[in-house]
């Protein structure tokens, strides 16, 4: 059984709907991405999902965490069945540690609502969790604040306060994005020791495409508040079949390969207010037909696995001539 | 050929508060670099996050004046701020940077923005209008999106707007510092094929600052490292992305990730991103290079030439023996 089941997720702001039913599964121990450009909802999806939207954010759909519904809990209970199970680290690291409290207290209190860990114990697990994180000499940076630490080590502090409560399931939102190239890879490399030390499944939203193929198992592509596709990993990079997809790649510059021209894909994500009908990629979809004008394609398993919402998909590469 | 910008022992410090006694106690955010760049050249500049890039991009242009070196443009010196001629040079040299909301005025027009070099500089009077739809062209921007206002437009096209805003005044030197990196990868392949064009059609020098080494690799002839303010090495940018000399540039080369590739294989740093008010002895990089030997705490290297590349590292020829 999934441990966390998503189904037709949807959410509006003040009436204009910026997710149109997301479906989304996690098994235990998996780890799942979560891609697609700015504003496509990847954020929201989680937000509503764990019930952190403000109040005039319109939820409906189904979440399900090991048979527990959570929409429409109030988020007192929601907190309760949720506890410690499920922990977010969010986008913007800046609002999610206190600036005026030391970080080993900041840690210790997440221990004490987790784990009802208090005094001493708490202190030597907060130690443990900084060390385990990498933060150098952790027991006499306990009592430093935030601003006395990088950035990049604020991010991992964040981590240590997510773990805190020996969550099942880490949501990581764009984790490493404001960080250094050799940061990055310093967090990407704890996040994987982590999967395999503590065997807690991941949700890895980011924009970069190989960050996501290094940690996951999975991923989903999202466009305008839809997924158009979904798969392993090995598959979906090697054969991306949306052209969405297939356009993120194209996109992307290769630092194994000769200067080139990059094949951007032309024309803008669509304003929330003023979807296109039929399929939302379509107006820059070069494989567009007039069906994609008029019709929505639906988000279709596929014979080799994997799912896709597209009229008319990229082709599968004859024989061995694979997309590189 | 001679080049069009060349720096000497070029050097920056910041003040950082007082120490006791009132004495200020200054950092060193750039040290001792030499540069040197060849008319059409694009010379990428990479490094970790405080390692001097900016300050570094300021220098060149002349925004600030260096606590020690030189800067030669067109083999003259750089002229002191606010006088006469380097009110020219700045006409000729512009800056693009990262947020292109913050470097636009929210209340004007694009039309009004781009054109606003041109009333400053004194230029193409009388035939300004057609100056601006000349730069909106050249830049991909649609005629119909000169009366729009900044958010009106998407990341990409903001970003272009503010590089015709820098092409107004015909500059022959750009310093683009993190020009792409607020933008999604489609956006910013066009961001980045237009700097290209530029280069290859104008044959406009440029100094491209960016934590991005793909897009590094792809748009820079030749690439500078920098660590704690020092060039750790320099080389073609084909070079130094597959074969990587000084210790840091492998780290940050492997950290890359690649689509469809695991973890594997990758050199994770230990230790501490740098901190410029507290250099380490000896090479700046040696608490968190995992080849570092005693003397390397003890002794400075120096960029020593190989061929067309350089690279600053005690070590360069004991591995590469073995
Ligand atoms: N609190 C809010 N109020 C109103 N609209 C919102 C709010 N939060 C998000 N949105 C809108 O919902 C849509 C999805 O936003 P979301 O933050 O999920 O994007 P994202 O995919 O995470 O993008 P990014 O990569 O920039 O983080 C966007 O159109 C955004 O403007
Ligand atoms: N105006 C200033 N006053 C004091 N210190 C400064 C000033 N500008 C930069 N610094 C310091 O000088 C060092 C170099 O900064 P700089 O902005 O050049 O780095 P950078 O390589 O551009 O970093 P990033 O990649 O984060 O943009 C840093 O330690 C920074 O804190
Ligand atoms: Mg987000
Ligand atoms: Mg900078």
């Amino acid at each position: 059984m999934s441990f966390v089941s998503i189904r037709d997720l949807r959410v509006s702001f003040s009436g204009v709907q910026v997710l149109h039913g997301i479906d989304l599964e996690i098994s235990k121990g998996e780890a799942l991405g979560l891609v697609g450009e700015s504003g496509c909802g990847k954020s929201v999806t989680w937000l509503a999902a764990l019930g952190l939207l403000p109040g005039k954010a319109t939820v409906s759909g189904s979440v399900m965490l090991e048979g527990t519904e959570l929409i429409g809990t109030p988020r007192r209970r929601i907190e309760a069945v949720r506890g410690a199970r499920i922990a977010m680290i969010f986008q913007d690291p800046s609002s999610s540690l206190n600036p005026v409290q030391r970080v080993g207290r900041q840690i210790c209190e997440s221990l004490a609502l987790h784990r009802g860990l208090r005094g001493g114990v708490a202190r030597a697990e907060a130690i443990r969790l900084l060390d385990l994180v990498g933060i150098p000499s952790a027991a006499t940076r306990m009592n430093l604040y935030p601003h006395e630490f990088s950035g990049g080590q604020c991010q991992r502090i964040m981590i240590a306060m997510a773990l805190a409560g020996e969550p099942d399931l880490l949501i990581a939102d764009e984790p490493t994005t404001a960080l250094d190239a050799t940061i990055q890879a310093q967090i990407l490399d704890l996040l994987g020791r982590l999967r395999r030390q503590t065997g807690m499944a991941m949700v890895f939203i980011s924009h970069d495409l190989g960050a996501v193929s290094a940690v996951c198992d999975r991923a989903a592509v999202m466009y305008a508040g839809r997924i158009v596709e979904q798969g392993e990993i090995g598959p979906l990079f090697r054969t991306p079949r949306h052209p969405y997809t297939r356009g993120l790649f194209d996109a992307l510059p290769d630092l194994d390969a000769d200067r080139r021209r990059l094949v951007p894909i032309e024309g803008t994500v669509p304003d929330p207010k003023a979807l296109p009908g039929g399929c939302a990629f379509a107006p820059r979809c070069t494989r567009a037909s007039a069906l994609c004008h008029s019709d929505r394609p639906g988000l279709k398993p596929q014979a080799g696995g994997g799912r896709l919402a597209c009229f008319h998909p990229v082709p599968l590469p004859q024989r061995a001539e694979v997309y590189a | 050929m001679t080049p069009i910008l060349q720096t000497r022992a070029l050097a920056q410090d910041y003040v950082t508060g007082r120490r006791l006694f009132g004495t200020p106690a200054t950092l060193r955010a750039v040290d001792g670099v030499d540069l040197s760049l060849r008319e059409g050249e694009i010379l990428g500049i990479v490094g970790e996050s405080g390692s001097g890039k900016s300050t570094l991009g300021r220098m060149l242009l002349g925004l600030e004046v260096p606590a020690e070196g030189t800067v030669r443009w067109q083999g003259k010196p750089m002229p002191a701020p606010r006088t006469a001629a380097w009110r020219r040079l700045r006409a000729q040299m512009q800056l693009i940077f990262q947020d292109p909301l913050a470097a636009l005025d929210r209340t004007m027009t694009i039309a009004a923005q781009i054109g606003e070099p041109l009333e400053i500089h004194g230029l193409d009077r009388g035939h300004e209008a057609e100056r601006v739809a000349e730069l909106m062209a050249r830049v991909g921007l649609r005629r119909d999106q000169a009366q729009h206002y900044p958010h009106e437009l998407s990341g990409g096209q903001r970003q272009r707007v503010v590089i015709a805003r820098a092409l107004a005044s015909r500059p022959r030197f750009l310093v683009c510092d993190e020009p792409v990196s607020a933008l999604d990868v489609s956006i910013q392949a066009q961001v980045v094929n237009l700097l290209r064009d530029l280069q290859e059609r104008e044959k406009l020098t440029m100094v491209f600052i960016s934590h991005d080494l793909k897009v590094v690799r792809n748009i820079c002839d030749r690439v500078a490292v920098m660590y704690l303010g020092r060039i750790v090495e320099e080389a073609p940018s084909d070079r130094i992305f597959a074969d990587p000399r000084h210790p840091y540039t492998q780290a940050l080369v492997s950290s890359v990730p690649k689509p469809g590739q695991g973890l594997d294989g990758r050199i994770i740093l230990t230790g501490e991103p740098p901190n410029p008010a507290r250099r380490p002895s000896g090479c700046a990089f040696h608490p968190r290079c995992p080849r570092a030997v005693p003397t390397c705490a003890t002794t400075v290297p120096v960029l020593e030439p190989q061929g067309r590349r350089s690279a600053a590292c005690l070590r360069l020829h004991a591995w590469e023996a073995v």
